[in-house]
C-alpha cells in the first residue's frame, strides 16, 4: 500500500488531484440519487414547478400495465441472460485453455460482437429477426417450416436474451481465461497423480480456483441486465414510446425523456436501484456462506 | 487416441460453430451492404453485382458525416477527460496515505452498483436549467469528473510500481504533480492504452445519454442516435441499413484487429483481484 504522508503544502495536490473525482462522487453519485429520490416524490413536467405528491408515484407503480409488464420482462430476461451468459463464457474459456491452435483468432471472434455497438449490430438482428422476409424467417421457409413473429410479444423475450447473450460472452470469456491461466498448473499434476478425474479436476480444482471471477462476472451480469437497453432499444421499440418487450430501463425512458413525467420516473428508477442494490446484497451473503470452498 | 485428444478435437469443432455465430452476423452485414437493392433478398452470401452505391446514397439522406465526426469528437473528449481525472484519483488512492482514504475507495467502488438510470433523471434536469439541452456538452462532461471504473483500474496499476521510485524522487525535491506526471504516468502506457480504449468504446457505443440529450437533430447528435433515426425513416430497405450499420462497426473492428492485445488486457485488468 501507498506509504508516502503529504506534508505541508502536498496537502494541496492532494486536494487537487481527488477533486474532479469528489465532485462527481459527491454530485453525479451521491447527490443523484439523494436527488432521484427526493424528485420521486414529486409531480414534475419541467414545464412547471414541482408539486409534491407524497408516496402517490409509488403506489401508482402496481396499477401502471407498461411499468409492471417491464418488471416482469426484466425479471424474466434476467433469469435467462445472467446464467446463459455466465454458462456459455465460462465454458468457451475452458475450451479456449485447452492450448487449441488458433486461440488469438477464437479469442478475436467471441470478442467481436462485445466492441461492436449495440446500436449498429441491432440493426442487423433487425433484420434477422424481421417477421417479412428475414433470414431466419427465410431459413424456416427453406425447410418448410412456418414463418415466426420472432420481435412480437410472445416470442420476443427468448430473441432478446439470445442477442444480449450473443453481444456479452466476449467479455464474461475473457475474464474467465485470466482467471483460468492463473490456476497453478502444479494443481492439476497432483490431483492426476493421486487419480483424479476429469469431472473432479473440474469440480475440486478448476471450479474452487476460479470461484473470485465467477462470482465477480455473476455479480457484474446481473447489474447489466437489470440495465438492458440498447438492443431493447433498437429491436422492440414501436410506435408511441412503446415496446413489445419493455423493460425497466426501457419503462424508465419512456416516462421520463418521452413523456417527461420526472416523478413517475425517478420513482421507478428508485425500484430498480433498490432492486440491484438487494441482489448484489444476496450475492455477497451467498459469497460468504460458499466462501470456505473457494 | 487419448480421451483428452478427442477433448481437444470435440472442444474444437463446437467453439469452431461458435466462433461462426459470432462473426456470421458481420461477413452478412458487409455483403449486404455491397448489393444493389434489387438483390437485397437474394441470399447469396456473394453479390452478383457488386456495387458501393449504398454508401454515397447514405451520405445523400442524411449527414453521417457530421453525425460520424460528433461521434468521434464526444468520444475523443471523453477520452482526455477519463483518463486525467481518473488516473489522478488512483494516483493519490495508490501512492498517498490520508485519513479517510480507504472508506473513501470503498464509496468509489460501491457507486459501480449505481445504474446510471438513477443518476441520469438529475443530471438531465441540471443541464436543462443549464441550457444545455440539446447541446453536446452533456455527452462528454460527466467524463471530466472522473469514474470508478477507470480509477480502481488505474490503481491497480499504479500499486505495482515500487513505491521507492516515487520516495526516491520526494527525496530530491519533486512534488506530488511531478512524481506523477513525470514518473507515473509514463510507466503506465499498457494501462493508459487500455483504458483509453475502454473509454473511447463507452463513449462511441453510448446510445441513452444521446438519445435523451439531443433526439433528432441529425446535424448535432452521434452516430447511434442517426442510426436509430435512419431506422425508423428507411427500416426494411437492408443494403442501405448495412451500409449505415458498417459506418459505425467498422472503425471498431479495424480497431480491434490492430491492438487486440490492449483490448483484451483492458477486460483483464479489469478482473478483481
Amino acid at each position: 500500500m501507498g506509504s508516502l504522508r503529504p506534508l505541508g503544502r502536498e496537502r494541496w495536490w492532494v486536494l487537487a488531484f481527488l477533486l474532479p473525482s469528489l465532485i462527481g462522487l459527491a454530485l453525479g453519485t451521491l447527490g443523484s440519487i439523494a436527488a432521484t429520490i427526493g424528485i420521486s416524490f414529486t409531480d414534475w413536467d419541467l414545464l412547471t414547478s414541482p408539486t409534491a405528491a407524497g408516496l402517490s408515484n409509488y403506489a401508482e407503480l402496481p396499477g401502471d400495465r407498461l411499468f409492471m409488464k417491464s418488471l416482469v420482462n426484466t425479471l424474466a430476461f434476467a433469469g435467462l441472460y445472467v446464467p446463459l451468459t455466465v454458462i456459455i463464457s465460462l465454458w468457451v474459456a475452458m475450451g479456449l485453455n485447452r492450448k487449441l491452435p488458433g486461440l488469438t483468432l477464437f479469442r478475436m471472434a467471441f470478442f467481436l460482437p462485445t466492441v461492436s455497438s449495440p446500436t449498429a449490430v441491432g440493426l442487423l438482428w433487425t433484420w434477422i429477426y424481421a417477421e417479412d422476409r428475414g433470414l431466419l424467417n427465410e431459413a424456416i421457409k427453406a425447410v418448410g417450416g412456418d414463418p415466426v413473429s420472432w420481435l412480437g410479444p410472445d416470442v420476443a423475450l427468448y430473441s432478446i436474451v439470445i442477442v444480449n447473450v450473443w453481444g456479452a460472452i466476449g467479455g464474461g470469456m475473457i475474464i474467465f481465461l485470466a482467471g483460468l491461466q492463473a490456476i497453478p498448473k502444479d494443481y492439476y499434476e497432483v490431483a492426476r497423480l493421486d487419480g483424479a478425474s476429469t469431472w473432479q479436476l473440474l469440480r475440486f480444482v478448476t471450479l474452487p480456483a476460479l470461484m473470485p471471477s465467477i462470482f465477480f462476472q455473476t455479480v457484474l451480469t446481473t447489474i447489466n441486465a437489470f440495465q438492458a437497453f440498447d438492443y431493447i432499444y433498437i429491436l422492440t421499440r414501436i410506435g408511441n414510446g412503446n415496446s413489445t418487450m419493455p423493460t425497466l430501463v426501457f419503462s424508465i425512458y419512456r416516462s421520463g425523456f418521452r413523456f417527461f413525467r420526472m416523478g413517475d420516473a425517478a420513482a421507478q428508477a428508485v425500484v430498480l436501484t433498490a432492486m440491484i442494490f438487494v441482489l448484489t446484497a444476496v450475492y455477497f451473503r451467498m459469497q460468504k456462506r460458499w466462501g470456505a470452498t473457494g | 487416441m487419448t480421451r483428452n485428444a478427442w477433448g481437444d478435437i470435440l472442444a474444437f469443432a463446437v467453439l469452431t460453430l461458435g466462433a461462426l455465430a459470432m462473426i456470421g452476423p458481420f461477413v452478412w452485414m458487409i455483403s449486404t451492404s455491397l448489393k444493389p437493392v434489387a438483390e437485397q433478398f437474394d441470399m447469396a452470401l456473394i453479390p452478383q453485382s457488386l456495387t458501393f452505391e449504398n454508401y454515397p446514397a447514405l451520405f445523400n439522406i442524411m449527414p453521417f458525416h457530421l453525425m460520424i465526426w460528433n461521434s468521434l469528437k464526444i468520444a475523443l473528449i471523453s477520452v482526455v477527460g477519463q483518463l486525467l481525472t481518473c488516473s489522478m484519483a488512483a494516483f493519490i488512492f495508490a501512492v498517498v496515505r490520508f485519513p479517510g482514504r480507504n472508506i473513501l475507495f470503498v464509496l468509489m467502488l460501491v457507486t459501480l452498483m449505481v445504474p446510471g438510470q438513477v443518476t441520469v433523471i438529475p443530471q438531465f434536469i441540471i443541464f436543462k436549467t443549464l441550457g444545455l439541452y440539446g447541446t453536446q456538452a452533456p455527452l462528454y462532461a460527466p467524463a471530466f469528473l472522473g469514474g470508478a471504473f477507470g480509477t480502481f483500474l488505474m490503481r491497480q496499476y499504479f500499486m505495482t510500481i515500487p513505491i521507492e521510485l516515487a520516495e526516491a524522487a520526494r527525496i530530491d525535491g519533486a512534488s506530488l504533480a511531478r512524481i506523477f506526471f513525470t514518473i507515473y504516468l509514463p510507466l503506465s502506457k499498457p494501462a493508459l492504452a487500455a483504458f483509453a480504449i475502454f473509454a473511447f468504446l463507452f463513449s462511441w457505443n453510448d446510445l441513452f445519454s444521446a438519445l435523451i440529450y439531443l433526439p433528432s437533430d441529425p446535424e448535432k447528435t452521434t452516430l447511434n442516435v442517426g442510426l436509430a433515426l435512419f431506422q425508423t425513416q428507411y427500416g426494411g430497405q437492408w443494403t442501405l441499413m448495412m451500409a449505415a450499420s458498417l459506418i459505425s462497426v467498422a472503425p471498431i473492428i479495424i480497431a480491434f484487429f490492430l491492438a487486440q492485445r490492449h483490448f483484451v488486457q483492458g477486460i483483464a485488468m479489469s478482473g478483481f483481484k
